[in-house]
């Protein structure tokens, strides 16, 4: 029998809340993350609102020998994995080391560090440049931190696929429980909110440049202008089932139970985009029809054609307005390797407590957008399963269907 | 800090701790000097950054392969201050 993985641990840094409760409170509640940047000055770009995680004291978290070594959204993430481990309430020294792996997602690996480093290169000669330059905007730095400093020592990796990659990671986590390794420390923490971090997605063409927090990141509306970035994510324990319950562990999230990823065909080659495909085998994946699926998770672009692409998708797949969907990510921005695996920790929160968080400051979905899209405030429902669907820009689709066990 | 003595422990300990952090449980004011890095928490990369900090700051340079022999504090002030006077003599 294939080994069932499940998530019995969620660590959380988001620009709506520091850890999981106050995250999830504050994204029922709808309320925002997304202001102004404040971390450089942006008022010389043509973007201007960033979801920052505001109260984040690195040397509360972060043990001093860490401090000079670690980019920004690394102190993020090692915050998020000692949370998660502590709330599956695992002794890793107890554990056989090789039977414990980490795989996180990234999108451009530390790269506040990596610009700073840079600077004094450029500026004042390779003897200013840190040592720790070598591996600290690294796009596996944070796996590989994650592993040091809670020994683990089984099969690791990163995923790179963008915004996409927050699945991909935790479905590469569900295949390393399935070959029989017990417990993967697993999603993405990611961001960078700095003048090269903006830069590489203002290129993209997708960033909103309203100045309105509130008007800046609405998807699914005739308002969509682009979205905001942000920085944050979460960290999932996933564990093989048996072994979970082996050890005692007394609170299991849900089950990873289906997950499929899909690539975008050439542009102009005339073929549908990869995401109701990706749908579509994750559903199958996870042997459930449409009908079963309470709650969609949508990936949300906030770019009109991107996200008339996405209505699409599900609509086909569920019929118009079939099923419940929502995008809390309004709240926090899109957070590169991170967002997809906090939609993930999110939607496991629905499945706990029975309600679905709002898309913020969106009032109603598009003419011919037939989604029952979430809106104003958050809805109680009986809850047993839902998807969660990620794109990662330059063709990247994942989908990946969580249940409660 | 006498003539001959280009960095003490003190300044060593400062640069560790800037350049590096500080081990939780390790005392670095303590008696160190012949304690090896590894025991106070520091790897050959945190001795790299120390090292590059030391010959940028005083324009010397240190041979690769002493320094990476030099386990300890004491080793490696030995190492840093022969290198300063054979450079002084140089001069």
């Amino acid at each position: 029998m294939t080994a069932q993985a499940v998530v019995t641990g969620l660590g959380v840094v988001a620009p709506n809340g520091l850890g999981t409760e106050e995250y999830w409170a504050a994204t029922l509640a709808g309320t925002s993350g997304l202001g102004p940047v404040t971390r450089f000055d942006a008022g010389s770009y043509p973007s201007r609102i960033a979801g920052e995680v505001p109260d984040f004291v690195p040397e509360e978290h972060i043990p001093s020998r860490l401090l000079p070594q670690t980019d920004h959204m690394t102190r993020l993430a090692l915050a998020a994995a000692d949370w998660a481990v502590e709330d599956a309430a695992v002794d890793p020294a107890a554990l056989d080391e090789y039977g414990m792996g980490v795989v996180t997602a990234a999108s451009g690996g530390g790269v506040e560090y990596g610009q700073r480093e840079l600077q004094q290169l450029w500026s004042r000669g390779k003897e200013y440049v840190s040592a720790y330059q070598s591996f600290a905007w690294f796009y596996a730095v944070n796996t590989g931190q994650i592993s040091i400093r809670h020994k683990m020592r089984g099969p690791s990796g990163v995923l790179v696929t963008e915004q996409a990659g927050g699945l991909d990671t935790l479905g590469h986590a569900r295949r390393h429980v399935r070959h029989g390794i017990p417990l993967v420390v697993s999603g993405g923490v990611d961001g960078a909110l700095c003048p090269w971090g903006w830069v590489a997605q203002i290129s993209t063409g997708r960033l909103s440049t309203a100045d309105d927090p509130d008007r800046a990141y609405l998807p699914f509306t005739d308002q969509a202008s682009g979205y905001v970035p942000g920085e944050g994510g979460a960290v999932l324990l996933v564990e093989d089932a048996e072994a979970a319950k082996a050890r005692g562990a007394e609170r299991i999230y849900g089950e990873i139970a289906g997950y499929a990823a899909t690539f975008d065909p050439r542009p102009g080659s005339g073929r549908p985009p990869g995401l109701r495909r990706a749908v579509e085998e994750a559903l199958a994946d996870a042997r459930v029809t449409a009908a079963e699926v309470d709650v969609v998770f949508a990936d949300a672009a906030g770019v009109p054609e991107l996200d008339r692409a996405e209505a699409d998708a599900l609509t086909e797949v569920f019929g118009p307005y079939g099923v419940p969907v929502t995008a809390p990510k309004t709240m926090t921005g899109r957070l590169f390797g991170g967002g997809a695996s906090l939609d993930v920790a999110t939607a496991l929160l629905s499945l706990r407590d029975g309600v679905v968080p709002p898309t913020a400051n969106v009032t109603a979905p598009a003419d011919g957008c037939a989604l029952d899209l979430v809106t104003g405030s958050a809805r109680e429902a009986p809850l047993r399963t839902a998807l969660v669907l990620a794109r990662g820009y330059g063709g990247f689709n994942a989908a990946m269907v969580v249940r409660r066990v | 800090m006498s003539v001959h003595t280009l960095i003490d422990l003190p300044e060593l300990t400062r640069l560790l701790r800037e350049c590096a952090g500080e081990e939780e449980g390790v005392d670095l004011d303590g008696d160190v000097l012949d304690t090896v890095f590894m025991e106070l928490g520091y790897d050959s990369l945190a001795l790299l950054q120390v090292v590059g900090i030391i010959q940028r700051d005083h324009g010397i340079e240190l041979d690769e392969d002493a320094v990476a022999e030099a386990e300890t504090p004491r080793a490696l002030l030995d190492v840093v201050n022969s290198a300063a006077r054979a450079e002084r003599i140089a001069a």
